[in-house]
């Protein structure tokens, strides 16, 4: 069953205070960079180095901040990535108890199927467009709804605020656009 | 023991996001359109019970300031915002409910995820073009809190205490999760999946 909102609302708060307590803010979209810095050197061994002072890349992005992200890639076994994984894990643990995702869902959502049909070679278009700008516009902001918007905001970050105010400002219409079935 | 939290509150992450219908593409889009704010309403109790417990712990010394991790403001944010907004909101899914939601056995997350894999090497390619605009320039003093933390490395953007403005912004956020109504018209879609 999914949580009534208070309770979830009190424990997601609850999580998001245990990382900062224990270790540090929650955020996500970073990891699809040290993803792609793991390929990356997986194919060309010359992509992440290590120097005198630590690590580096021959992309600026992977080599900024002293090479904090080519020293992650070249290290997966690190807070971050693996609190990725283990996120990942959370959620199958919790479908799975709950029943697991209709078949149908699984191939294409109702909201999707209610406005455009029996169309799941669409859906998948749109959700990989749609992830490509996501993770785009993520990593030119510096962070994404979890990092930006509940950990920012938590925190009475300005740029949390400023991140929020552009995602919902484009959101909202184009969901209202896209999505006009119910 | 950095590893051992990792598994530990990225699990009890993932496990509530699904709880809260955050990995399902039908409620976000509900929050979206505005039809169904509940999953809105549990966000905004999340910041609030989050900011009272952290600047409540500060204050009482249990939780280390140094722990704060305050990202820099800068146009770009603004910008990266509108672009996540957009894609976020045609596809139902942001970075991490997008991870969550492909566990769950969601065929459109794992699509979702190879795009961003690929829009997040694209920004790789083309970040110092970004860089070299200005657009990744502080503003507003960059990295900033809006009150004045005791203790943390972050300036803040007014002059007054920045625990008590945490806290005090923390019941506000509790106070506006109550008061937001659980939607304007729609509802038809959630009912036909009684499975989530």
């Amino acid at each position: 069953m999914t949580w009534n909102w208070k309770i979830g609302g009190v424990l997601l708060g609850v999580v998001f205070f245990a990382a900062v307590l224990l270790v540090k803010p929650i955020g996500v979209s970073t990891q699809f960079v040290i993803l792609d810095g793991i390929v990356a050197d997986a194919v060309s061994s010359e992509f992440i180095t290590q120097t005198d002072e630590g690590w580096t890349s021959t992309n600026a992005y992977m080599a900024k901040s002293g090479g904090k992200y080519a020293k992650s890639a070249a290290n997966p076994l690190n807070y971050s990535f693996i609190f990725v994984l283990a996120m990942a894990a959370g959620a199958l643990l919790s479908s799975l108890l709950k029943g697991g995702v209709s078949r149908e869902e699984r191939r294409a959502p109702a909201i999707w199927r209610a406005n455009f049909g029996d169309t799941p070679g669409t859906r998948y278009l749109v959700a990989f467009l749609g992830g490509f700008v996501v993770l785009y516009g993520a990593r030119l902001a510096g962070g994404c709804t979890s990092g930006h918007m509940m950990s920012g905001i938590m925190q009475t970050a300005l740029s949390g605020y400023i991140f929020a105010a552009g995602a919902f400002l484009a959101a909202v219409p184009v969901a209202m656009t896209m999505y006009r079935e119910d | 023991m950095q590893i051992v939290l990792a598994i530990v509150i990225g699990a009890a992450f993932g496990f509530v996001l699904d709880r809260i219908g955050a990995t399902n593409p039908n409620v976000i889009t509900g929050m979206l359109t505005l039809r169904r704010l509940r999953l809105m309403k549990t966000i905004l109790l999340a910041i609030g019970t989050g900011s009272i417990l952290m600047f409540g712990g500060q204050m009482i010394g249990l939780v280390e300031v140094g722990h704060m991790s305050v990202k820099a403001a800068y146009i770009g944010v603004f910008i990266g915002g509108l672009l996540l907004g957009a894609g976020w909101a045609a596809s139902g899914f942001c970075p991490g409910t997008g991870v969550c939601a492909a566990a769950t056995g969601r065929k459109d997350a794992l699509f979702f995820i190879a795009g961003g894999l690929f829009g997040a090497a694209a920004y790789m390619a083309t970040y110092p073009v970004w860089k070299a605009s200005g657009l990744l320039s502080d503003i507003a003093g960059g990295k900033v809190t809006l009150g004045t933390v005791p203790g943390s490395d972050y300036a803040g953007l007014f002059a007054v205490s920045g625990d008590l403005l945490g806290i005090a912004l923390g019941l506000v956020f509790v106070l506006v999760a109550f008061v937001l109504p659980d939607g304007f018209g729609g509802g038809h879609v959630e009912k036909r999946v009684p499975a989530e």
